[in-house]
């Protein structure tokens, strides 16, 4: 397989706090990469590491074949990026911000303009095009700073949570886009705490925690190795009295979070039908999905 | 500790674009940038030389207008640079988050700084030019000399924005730029010899007068817009030149720690 970045053994300190702890990872041609991990975790931080926008205390980062952060310069020529923050250009118009972008690649003028058309379609801001960035919507500017980073027509794409702060509607056109460049057979790695983002788009997920590695795979692969396939959250006023006295009949492994029982099991039947005489509390029946899993390997606890 | 973050800079043209991006947004608001460029300095200039240089003998010869003219030049050059580089270099580095959108693409932190310090002292130029105008319209200066000053107000805000770029790098928010202003801006306005000769000052503010940059421009402005060769223009050439590189440096030394983190 077509390995378009690979980072090994990849370490990054603040003082005394760890930040990316022996990192390594390879991303294929054409895959759309995910790193999930609670805030703080070291998302952003590799990020800025794999483009070469900080040097690693330690470790090795290739990408597009060019040594980071040595050749950096030469490798972002092929690199764009949808930071997590919008860094719109406030004073100028939607086609001019897509103009001025350009040209930091070095790009003519006339490349960019005859560039510009396709991608305000691409991002359905055809008819914005001489709208000020400050009269857009949140989701009209993410989708500004995406064909932002499609100016350069990039072989692979930085995405740092592309979605956090849209509404759903937002959200869906943003995830169709990035499915359309899938297909064009660009390369992706996003960053992510939506587990439903991360679930629908991704081939690959990576889990990172406190700087480390610590699950990899597929995202059906990831549950499959990490939980049981059934879930049943029990809610109700006596949930936690219920927990006490039958829970551990029915379950090998449940969690009391708040006023709800999260139980893991291989076969739900017994617990379900037991739940079913149990008039003061509701229930629902789900399969395991990779929020479970996130939550498993990461914890329970706020992290700020 | 990082040794990368002391490295000389690196020269590249990728910083020209990123320049150019400066030059279209001021393009947006230029009629009210040119007033901004020229109201307080020519204010000044007509109101205390018509005002203040009725009650004055001749300074040396020329009118005190034709003093405070050079002076003007050089004070509107310097608040110019300034204001670039502190208020809305700040902007693009902090709040709008240009400068992270720029570094996202094959540009590099030095690229950026260069076109900082390069922008900066390009709207010193612009307000040189325009005060330069307005001196030249009222007839205050007939020496061909005077073209000098246009290249002069280029180096001055160079001097200038590299100054302001070492603060801009150590600024947490726009308050900690009142400090600048009111320490060392007007300091050296009104101890630079802007509206009167540093050798009305006592010998130990003459002295520190001698170090300060403003005291090195008006130095070189003032012969030239009265059509002589400054004396010593060499040394300070090199007072400025020496702020200018300086202040590039050691700004970019500091941007290196804040942002590269």
């Amino acid at each position: 397989m077509n390995t378009v970045l690979s980072a090994s053994g990849l370490q990054k300190s603040y003082g005394e706090q760890c930040v990316v702890d022996g990192l390594n990872l390879s991303i294929h041609k054409g895959e759309c990469f995910g790193l999930l991990g609670p805030n703080g975790a070291g998302k952003t931080t590799t990020l800025r590491m794999l483009l070469g926008l900080i040097a690693p205390d330690a470790g090795e980062v290739k990408l597009l074949g060019l040594p980071v952060p040595q050749a950096a310069r030469e490798a972002r020529i092929r690199v764009g990026v949808v930071p997590q923050m919008d860094n719109l250009d406030p004073d100028f118009t939607v086609a001019e911000n897509l103009l001025v972008y350009g040209r930091y690649f070095g790009m003519q003028d006339r490349e960019i303009e005859a560039r510009i058309p396709s991608l305000l379609e691409f991002a359905s801001l055809t008819l914005k095009r001489d709208a000020k960035v400050p009269t857009l919507s949140g989701g009209m500017k993410r989708r500004l700073t995406l064909a932002r980073a499609l100016v350069n027509d990039p072989e692979i794409i930085f995405l740092d949570e592309p979605t956090t702060g849209l509404d759903p509607q937002a959200r869906h056109l943003i995830w169709q886009r990035l499915r359309e460049l899938m297909q064009q057979g660009k390369t992706l790695l996003l960053t992510t705490h939506f587990m439903d983002e991360a679930e629908r788009l991704c081939d690959r997920l990576a889990v990172l925690d406190n700087g480390k590695l610590i699950s990899q795979g597929s995202p059906r692969e990831l549950i499959e190795q990490n939980i049981e396939p059934q879930v049943v959250e029990v809610f109700g006023e006596n949930v936690a009295e219920w927990a006490a006295q039958h829970a551990a009949n029915y379950v090998q492994r449940f969690e009391l979070s708040g006023e709800t029982v999260f139980c893991y099991l291989q076969n739900a039947q017994p617990l379900v039908a037991h739940l079913q005489t149990q008039t003061d509390l509701r229930y629902l029946h789900r399969p395991a999905n990779l929020e479970d899993v996130f939550l498993k390997l990461t914890g329970r606890e706020m992290r700020e | 500790m990082n040794r990368y973050n002391y490295a000389l800079p690196q020269f590249s043209w990728r910083f020209f674009p990123i320049w150019q991006r400066h030059f279209l947004v001021w393009r947006k608001t230029a009629a009210a940038s040119i007033m901004g460029h020229l109201a307080d300095p020519v204010i000044y200039m007509l109101g205390l030389g018509y005002g203040l240089g009725s009650l004055l003998p001749d300074m040396g010869g020329t009118s005190y207008m034709t003093f405070l003219a050079a002076g003007t030049v050089c004070y509107s050059t310097m608040n110019s640079a300034s204001f670039e580089a502190l208020y809305s270099g700040f902007a693009r580095m902090h709040e709008q988050r240009t400068w992270e959108a720029i570094l996202n693409t094959p540009t590099s932190l030095d690229d950026v700084v260069l076109s900082e310090i390069l922008w900066a002292a390009t709207k010193s130029l612009m307000s040189g030019i325009a005060v330069l105008a307005v001196i030249g319209l009222l007839g205050l200066s007939h020496s061909w000399m005077m073209i000098w000053m246009i290249p002069l107000a280029l180096l001055i805000g160079l001097a200038f924005a590299g100054m302001g770029l070492i603060m801009t790098a150590l600024a947490p928010s726009y308050d900690f730029f009142m400090y600048y202003f009111t320490l060392v801006i007007t300091p050296m306005m009104l101890l630079c010899g802007v509206f009167f000769p540093v050798s009305q000052l006592p010998e130990s503010l003459q002295i520190a007068a001698n170090f300060l940059p403003l005291t090195h421009a008006i130095d070189l402005a003032r012969p030239l817009m009265s059509g002589q060769l400054p004396a010593a223009f060499l040394l300070h050439i090199a007072v400025l030149l020496a702020y200018a590189l300086g202040g590039f440096y050691i700004s970019l030394v500091l941007f290196r720690q804040r942002l590269t983190r």
